[in-house]
């Protein structure tokens, strides 16, 4: 538990000024660095000695720390969040690494998300999916009580495994396609799933897969590589059931 | 219209000619079989009776075209769109579930797309040269005589070997990924999808690929 | 000055429908014309925002964050309060405020209180319809669990995921109001000042955390609805990014602050691993239903595997002094005592500061299924930070800090002392008392954001014209040359030390001497300390980069300058209330057998402070507290 033994690490870490500027690895050592530390905290140490070198310190997302908030967002080593199953890059510990490991550290890559700075991503297309259909049309107040339509309990945990979606983009930036059917078909499945949501699901469905296409992102081609990216393990069965929706919206 | 303009849309067509084309590849095979013996008359009594009415063989070629090409049509139109998906490649290639034939479907389905050119040209329209064209009284080319003089051919054995593994390769992917597509899979059922289309498309590589290869081998004559 | 919460009076069961009876109402086709600025998109200002958007208000929102679904209020785990009485276990609106005046040592306004365990049944109603997946029972009734403070099942929950699924819901409402036009939403933003113009509040100042561009935003009614201020004590389970900033920089334009002694710490953290950790990760209280809080009776079986520890040798402190309640004590009571059992060198783990909750006899009675279906994610959670297995051995948690009852003072409209400025949410004071029970912080935000504010707001409204100051104001004009006068100072300064060794030197500060036991001493220690830490910083601070671009060291230097005031008004407003009650907890004041001793006779009331500038001391406004009600009580869970 104490482990007082530290490591030393090589990062390359992508550095880009700006949204116009190529960008390019730069090198830097982690030092003093034990298996307590988490993955962002170890960046902290990084950024705290270049602050004290005048250097300027790598700029990432990041907020929550602990993987439910969905703000950070690194490519570790190829993978998103680093490729510990069900885990943010914030939760990822540095027990996962040995001294001397040399870890590559990115921003996400994908046509939607341009790159503001370093690390930093602009994610607003998540939002404009979601605002294209992702909710129930329901006025504050007058709506009935919450036991008056009865929900089972498995069709509630369906619903909730769907929700459980932090929209941190980890299955665009893990899609060779940079797709977001993951994201946006947990959102759809969990509002088709509850008779809440069953209303207005045709409009739903199209609404938000137009967006998705508007936004840039890719088209899916089934490697379920999002599923294994994705910190929540949202599962590509979503996927499936927003094309059933798709479908019955066609005939609908 | 949404099924051929959206993303899901364009892809549900592909998966469901996709599975149209399945359908005609175990069709296919199974008529293929004939040349085994299995059917009084063999491979040409089957072709007989294949070419009995002109108008329906036409119709349904027809129908196979338009499979085809909608399918090919917009795996070239999604695939091309998704090559700007992720604008620069991350510098460690590292993935989970990407596998040779998920991330190759275009290189397969481009050489099958050849292979089909080909396999028209050679046994339809009968226009490679080489082939061998025995014509009986009324002028019906003697089809099994064509099937294996061809076959002894070791380049043309190799040909369609080849294309057979692009096949397998294709529906590897395919065939699941056609069902996820079209919404017919869950937690429980894609890996059993997943395992059943690997069996199916090893069936289809098998199947085929033992008639040529009996022919060279000389297990099967004229 | 005395103050008035302009509560209503008459019948407490009739307050808040007379309330909102007597309030004028803004004709519908008048609304478009008023501007609303929401800071703050968690569960208050997103609810608000898009009740708001949707009356037909214009309203302009803004969040630091990338996105609105990412305010922190998605943390919290374990629940949401209503008085719905499903289980029929006797609750009932009533009995949801009594727990919550008496679980916050009657430091609240009762008036408050019952208007939300009155619309703590709406809100329930309202997730459910935007398709909050609560959990469910298999004929598909709603699930309750129990929580720390009360006898009854009131607790609503979604897993370990209420406020995500809760804030998500509020996030699909304004995504839809967004859409719609009526919100307009503006990302990664950062409130640095509030706009004041004749003693109204009339817009605001924010960077673009992207560009650094100061923008200048006006509009008829200004809401706050920042958050909570625990990253004052730089160890917080609170997300990186939350700071006193926004209610700072109003309480410096006048606002008035009222109780921020008033800090919870949390029982049941992950403790710290090493000093470079400034997050600590909260597992839900919801855990203490089934696990069992205890410590090593001997220091010699400290270093042993707790399964080497004889249960005759193991000490359940909570249960032992707590009897009926156990381990569901409050959660002042849980930490304090953790503290004590660690102070007297009992304590478990890395540094001595950690104590045992063992699930053993729950997985024996209910099977590790069981468990793993009520806590499973937390439990994955502690093993990823931990690299221990929970099923197996005993976790291992210490308290920290993580949510202030304390805020800017508002009436019963929510506004505060400055006309046109309303504060919702944990930003406000009004009604926690001096400590919150727990799954009332969701309840609390959800109730401001849907119910209250919507109609409050336009009680305000139609006693002022639309539009009447516009951004190229004066004040609006000086409001950006002070932000930039304020960057520009931090980026010269070229010191030696981060930001970062400040915040941690000025934390070290608040945990021990402003922290969960505090002297007379402690505190008058710490408000000669913090001014010197304040002096340091401003002329020894390094703060790199550029004021136009996006430079997270100057967003974090202005945030630890804003803490750096504001600490020192925290352990002020702890000294000056010599008595003992909820999250605040004097030595000095305390019963024989350590429990807190309150003083209702001299400090019954809201302590709420002016700011006067830092060299000179705040000026304390009291809110007197009548108890009505709820009778006056000693507050037992014995």
């Amino acid at each position: 538990m104490s482990d007082h033994k530290t490591m030393t690490l090589t990062l390359i870490v992508w550095r880009q000024k700006g949204p116009s500027d190529p960008g390019k690895f730069e090198t830097y050592a982690a030092k003093n660095i034990t298996e307590h530390h988490s993955f962002l905290e170890m960046l902290d140490c990084v950024n705290e000695d270049m602050i004290l070198e005048g250097k300027e310190p790598i700029v990432f997302d990041h907020d929550c720390r602990e993987g439910i908030c969905g703000m950070c967002s690194q490519v570790v080593n190829g993978l998103p969040h680093g490729g510990q199953d069900r885990t943010t890059v914030c939760q990822l510990h540095m027990r996962k690494f040995k001294d001397g490991d040399t870890i590559y550290i990115e921003p996400w890559r994908a046509r939607a998300f341009p790159i503001i700075k370093d690390l930093v991503v602009d994610r607003a297309a998540l939002d404009t999916i979601i605002q294209a259909g992702g909710y129930t049309s329901c006025h504050t107040g007058g709506v009935p009580d919450a036991n008056s339509i009865l929900i089972p309990k498995p069709i509630a945990e369906e619903a909730t495994d769907a929700a459980e979606c932090i929209g941190c983009g980890a299955c665009v930036a893990g899609c060779p396609n940079g797709a977001a059917m993951l994201f946006t078909g947990a959102k759809v499945s969990q509002l088709a799933i509850l008779p809440q949501g069953k209303a207005e699901a045709a409009a739903r469905v199209t609404a938000m897969t137009t967006a998705m296409t508007e936004c840039g992102f890719g088209n899916c081609t089934n490697h379920y590589e999002c599923q294994a990216s994705c910190p929540k393990g949202i599962n590509v069965k979503f996927i499936a059931r927003m094309n059933r929706e798709f479908l019955k919206a066609q005939f609908a | 219209m949404q099924l051929l303009s959206s993303s899901i849309g364009r892809k549900i067509l592909m998966a469901v000619t996709g599975q149209v084309m399945i359908l005609f590849a175990l069709v296919h095979l199974i008529g293929n079989t004939t040349i085994f013996g299995w059917l009084h008359g063999g491979i040409n009594a089957y072709a007989e009776h294949l070419h009995a009415l002109p108008p329906l063989v036409w119709a349904f070629r027809l129908f196979m075209l338009a499979a085809v090409s909608i399918h090919i049509w917009f795996g070239i139109q999604l695939t091309l769109e998704n090559s700007g998906g992720r604008p620069k490649q991350y510098a460690v290639k590292s993935t989970q579930k990407v596998t040779f034939a998920s991330e190759n479907m275009i290189w397969s389905g481009l050489l099958i797309l050849a292979f089909i050119v080909y396999h028209l040209l050679h046994f339809t329209m009968k226009l490679i040269p080489g082939t061998a064209l025995v014509t009986d009284a009324e002028g019906t080319v003697n089809v099994l005589t064509m099937v294996v003089s061809s076959f002894q051919n070791v380049f043309v054995c190799a040909i369609y070997a080849g294309a057979m593994v692009a096949l397998f390769l294709h529906l590897t992917h395919g065939i699941q990924s056609s069902s996820q597509t079209i919404g017919c899979s869950n937690d429980r059922t894609l890996p059993v999808i997943v395992r059943a289309g690997t069996l199916v498309a090893l069936a289809f590589l098998v199947g085929y690929i033992t008639i040529p290869l009996s022919i060279f081998a000389g297990f099967l004559k004229g | 000055m005395i103050l008035d919460g302009k509560c209503p009076t008459g019948p407490i069961e009739k307050s808040w429908d007379k309330h909102c009876f007597d309030l004028k109402l803004v004709n519908p086709s008048n609304k478009r014309k008023y501007n609303i600025i929401m800071v703050g998109t968690g569960l208050a200002g997103g609810a608000a925002a898009a009740s708001l958007g949707e009356l037909g208000y214009n309203v302009q929102a803004f969040c630091y964050q990338d996105s609105p679904r990412r305010a922190h209020s998605i943390a919290a785990q374990g629940g949401i309060n209503a008085a719905k009485n499903y289980p029929s276990d006797g609750d009932s609106i009533l009995r949801l405020m009594y727990d919550t005046i008496k679980g916050g040592d009657f430091r609240a306004r009762e008036a408050d209180v019952w208007r939300l365990s009155q619309v703590s049944n709406n809100i329930i109603d309202q997730c459910v319809a935007q398709g909050v997946p609560f959990a469910r029972d298999y004929a598909g009734y709603l699930d309750n669990r129990s929580f720390g403070g009360a006898q009854v099942s009131r607790t609503f929950y979604s897993r370990g995921l209420t406020g995500q699924q809760l804030l998500l819901g509020a996030y699909s409402a304004l995504s839809r109001q967004i859409k719609a036009g009526t919100v307009q939403m503006y990302t990664r933003r950062e409130m640095l000042d509030l706009v004041v113009v004749d003693g109204v509040a009339r817009g605001i100042t924010v960077r673009n955390l992207i560009t650094g561009e100061i923008e200048s935003h006006a509009a008829d009614a200004v809401c706050l609805a920042t958050g909570g201020y625990v990253n004052v004590f730089y160890l917080s389970t609170n997300a990186k990014g939350c700071s006193v900033t926004a209610n700072w920089k109003a309480a410096k334009k006048g606002a008035f602050f009222a109780n921020p002694c008033y800090t919870q710490i949390h029982p049941t953290c992950i403790p710290q691993a090493g000093e470079y950790q400034s997050k600590l990760t909260l597992m839900s209280e919801s855990l203490r239903n089934d696990g069992r809080i205890w410590v090593p009776k001997k220091k010699e079986d400290i270093g042993k595997l707790p399964a080497q520890i004889a249960e005759a040798d193991r000490d359940y402190y909570l249960e032992r002094k707590y009897p009926s309640y156990g381990n569901l004590a409050p959660r002042d009571i849980a930490s304090r005592s953790a503290k004590e059992a660690c102070d007297a060198g009992l304590g478990v783990g890395p540094g001595g500061r950690g104590v045992y909750l063992d699930f053993a006899d729950s997985i024996k009675r209910l099977s590790e299924d069981t468990i793993r279906e009520r806590y499973g994610n937390l439990f994955e959670m502690y093993e990823k930070i931990t690299d221990e297995n929970g099923y197996k051995r005993p976790m291992r948690i210490y308290p920290a800090p993580h949510y202030c009852m304390g805020g800017l003072w508002v009436d019963y409209n929510l506004m505060s002392n400055i006309p046109g400025l309303f504060v919702l949410g944990e930003a406000n004071f009004s009604v926690h008392g001096a400590n919150r029970l727990g799954a009332s912080a969701l309840m609390q935000g959800l109730s401001d954001g849907y119910f209250v504010i919507p109609y409050t707001i336009g009680g305000y409204l139609v006693t002022v014209k639309p539009g009447a100051v516009k951004a190229d104001h004066a004040e609006f004009k000086k409001s950006v040359e002070d932000v930039n006068a304020s960057t520009k100072k931090l980026l010269s300064i070229k010191g030696k030390r981060t930001v970062t060794e400040f915040h941690r030197e000025l934390g070290k500060v608040m945990w021990n001497d402003v922290g969960m036991a505090r002297s007379k001493e402690s505190l008058t220690d710490a408000i000669k300390k913090i001014p010197k830490i304040r002096e340091e910083f401003w002329n020894n601070v390094k703060v790199g980069g550029t004021g136009a671009e996006l430079n997270q060291q100057l967003e974090n230097a202005g945030r630890v300058a804003d803490f750096l005031e504001f600490g020192e008004l925290l352990a002020r407003d702890a000294l000056h209330r010599e008595e003992s009650c909820g999250g605040h907890f004097r030595v000095e004041h305390q019963l024989p057998d350590g429990e807190a001793m309150r003083n209702d006779a001299d400090f019954s009331y809201v302590g709420a402070w002016e700011f006067k500038g830092n060299d000179k001391e705040p000026e304390l406004h009291k809110e007197p507290l009548k108890f009505e009600t709820i009778h006056l009580a000693v507050r037992s869970y014995k």
